[in-house]
């Protein structure tokens, strides 16, 4: 029969040669192999100290974007959670007040935005999906958490930070690769 | 300073020997269970425990800790005193074959000339290979109060190991005994100290791989560790046990490992012999403590060995184990103690 790859090997089932029955020059030879692993390269990551650099595609925790003088972008238009295929996004849209201008770019705004991380499959299509530029998956990842309800990011949670007033954190948010 | 007729200054020097051996060997089995993860690691390219202190060297304080602070569960349907018993002998066992084992020669302190041995009996190694024995009725007690059938299992397969390779194990020891001819520990290492005279690996290599062997399969390691074998028996004859009773088995098999090397080194390696070096023309207070160093190092080499071979070889199957034992080592031991025998008449001769 043809083989579909060269890397089966045929395993010989002839009895034992003396060599063979004795044990000690395999266990010597195994023991040969372990000891040269002593001086190999450790590819361990030492995690919260080293962090694994991520490619410049990595699609990580969202991010809900402000514009260059700090305002929100998001007008709770929906079309995130429509695009979403996990349903992991709700929102509730309010109307921006008289003297709100700063807060808030255009006239409506989520009052309300949460994503539950524990449905989000991280498939980037909320990103693609926003005309107003406002929702990013960052290059950042969800840490652990002790309960279910950890896991429902609100507007707190997902808000950059202005870059402005606070610019150490925009970049933490952003992820430590693309700023 | 001979009330009662006796030295009592001597019953004092014994008793602080005996304190710090213990205390000594404990401790060295406390930092054998970490450098066993390092070496694990290691040779499986990972760092390895590197976390509690420096480099991870408080590590094992953490798990003797975590063992203290543990519940403390004797299941309903255990035999409770039998319970209790098992991981006790376990560890009075292996802790007593410290007291033959020639740490050094003997030291001048106080104008008292203080022997690093605390019983230098004639009958040495038959009382290591006695109380040697006794550590298996550790385990069988052990897995048998548990009321468990998988610790049941264990224990039974760990008395069977245990009886198939101390036969082994005591034959290819004769082999030893026919050539210094004294079961004294110190006698022999002295021998082999002697100028001139060559160490007993020389004389007697096959008999020490079979000791080794059987040391091994004495100490419940891998590739003979059916007696824990986890992936067939749960967790083993210490299933039932938590807190610091499983801990004292966990050390008990570590005390064991010393234990064996020590022996093997006094028996085979010269003990705390140095190789090339005259002791005789150093102080005896700088030789005693060449010679701990030079034991205790050949300790650390087969302590390294049992570990790169545990992290090397996979388990032998049963049958496996009792073939290799009564098929291959005993007349291999048998081979080994006729043919010493031989050669000691034909020079006699």
């Amino acid at each position: 029969m043809q083989a579909l790859t060269n890397r089966a090997k045929q395993v010989s089932r002839d009895p034992m040669t003396f060599m063979e029955r004795l044990y000690l020059p395999n266990i010597v030879k195994g023991m040969a192999i372990t000891f040269s692993h002593i001086f190999k390269k450790q590819p361990t990551i030492q995690y919260p100290e080293q962090k694994r650099e991520f490619s410049p595609v990595f699609r990580g925790l969202h991010v809900l974007n402000r514009d260059e003088e700090g305002r929100e972008n998001c007008t709770a238009c929906g079309l995130c959670a429509v695009a979403c295929p996990a349903e992991a996004i709700t929102m509730e849209a309010a109307e921006r007040m008289p003297g709100e201008e700063h807060l808030y770019r255009e006239e409506k705004y989520a009052a309300k935005y949460e994503i539950n991380m524990l449905r989000c499959i991280f498939c980037g299509l909320c990103e693609e999906a926003c005309p107003k530029d406002a929702i990013y998956l960052s290059e950042t990842f969800a840490p652990a958490n002790f309960t279910r309800k950890g896991f429902i990011y609100g507007k707190d949670d997902l808000l950059i930070p202005d870059k402005n007033t606070a610019p150490e954190e925009y970049a933490a948010a952003r992820g430590a690769a693309r700023n | 300073m001979t009330l009662l007729a006796l030295d009592w200054i001597l019953i004092l020097e014994k008793l602080i020997l005996i304190a710090i051996i213990v205390f000594a060997s404990l401790g060295i089995a406390l930092y054998t269970t970490f450098s066993e993860r390092k070496v694990a690691a290691v040779l499986q390219d990972r760092p390895g425990p590197n976390r509690a202190g420096p480099m991870g060297l408080l590590q094992p304080l953490a798990d003797g800790l975590k063992l203290i602070m543990k519940e403390e569960i004797i299941p309903n349907s255990a035999s409770k005193a039998l319970f209790i018993l098992g991981p006790a002998m376990a560890m009075t066992a292996a802790l007593m074959t410290c007291a033959v084992i020639p740490w050094s020669s003997s030291v001048e302190l106080f104008g008292r000339k203080i022997d690093l041995q605390i019983a230098d009996i004639n009958i040495g190694i038959l009382y290591v290979f006695g109380v040697v024995s006794m550590g298996v009725y550790g385990i069988m007690i052990g897995g048998w109060a548990s009321n468990n059938k998988f610790s049941l299992m264990a224990a039974l397969r760990g008395a069977s190991q245990a009886i198939s390779y101390e036969l082994a194990m005591g034959l290819s020891l004769i082999a030893v005994l026919m050539i210094s001819g004294s079961l004294s520990l110190k006698t022999i290492v002295d021998q082999q100290m002697a100028p001139g005279a060559w160490w007993n690996i020389v004389y007697q290599p096959l008999g020490f791989i079979l000791f080794f062997i059987c040391a091994m399969a004495e100490c419940n390691r891998t590739p003979f560790d059916l007696p824990e074998a986890e992936n067939e028996l749960n967790m083993g004859y210490h299933q039932e046990y938590s807190s610091m009773k499983l801990g004292f088995y966990l050390f008990a098999e570590y005390v064991n490992m010393i234990m064996s090397s020590a022996v093997m080194a006094s028996l085979y390696f010269g003990g705390y012999d140095v190789p090339f070096l005259d002791e005789s023309s150093l102080a005896p207070n700088i030789a005693a403590i060449i010679g701990v160093l030079s034991l205790l190092t050949k300790i650390v080499i087969f302590l390294f060995l049992f570990m790169w071979i545990r992290w090397t070889i996979p388990r032998f199957r049963y049958d496996q184990l009792m073939n290799l034992g009564w098929k291959s080592l005993i007349p291999l031991a048998l081979l080994n103690m006729l043919a010493t025998g031989a050669v000691i008449l034909w020079q006699q001769g």
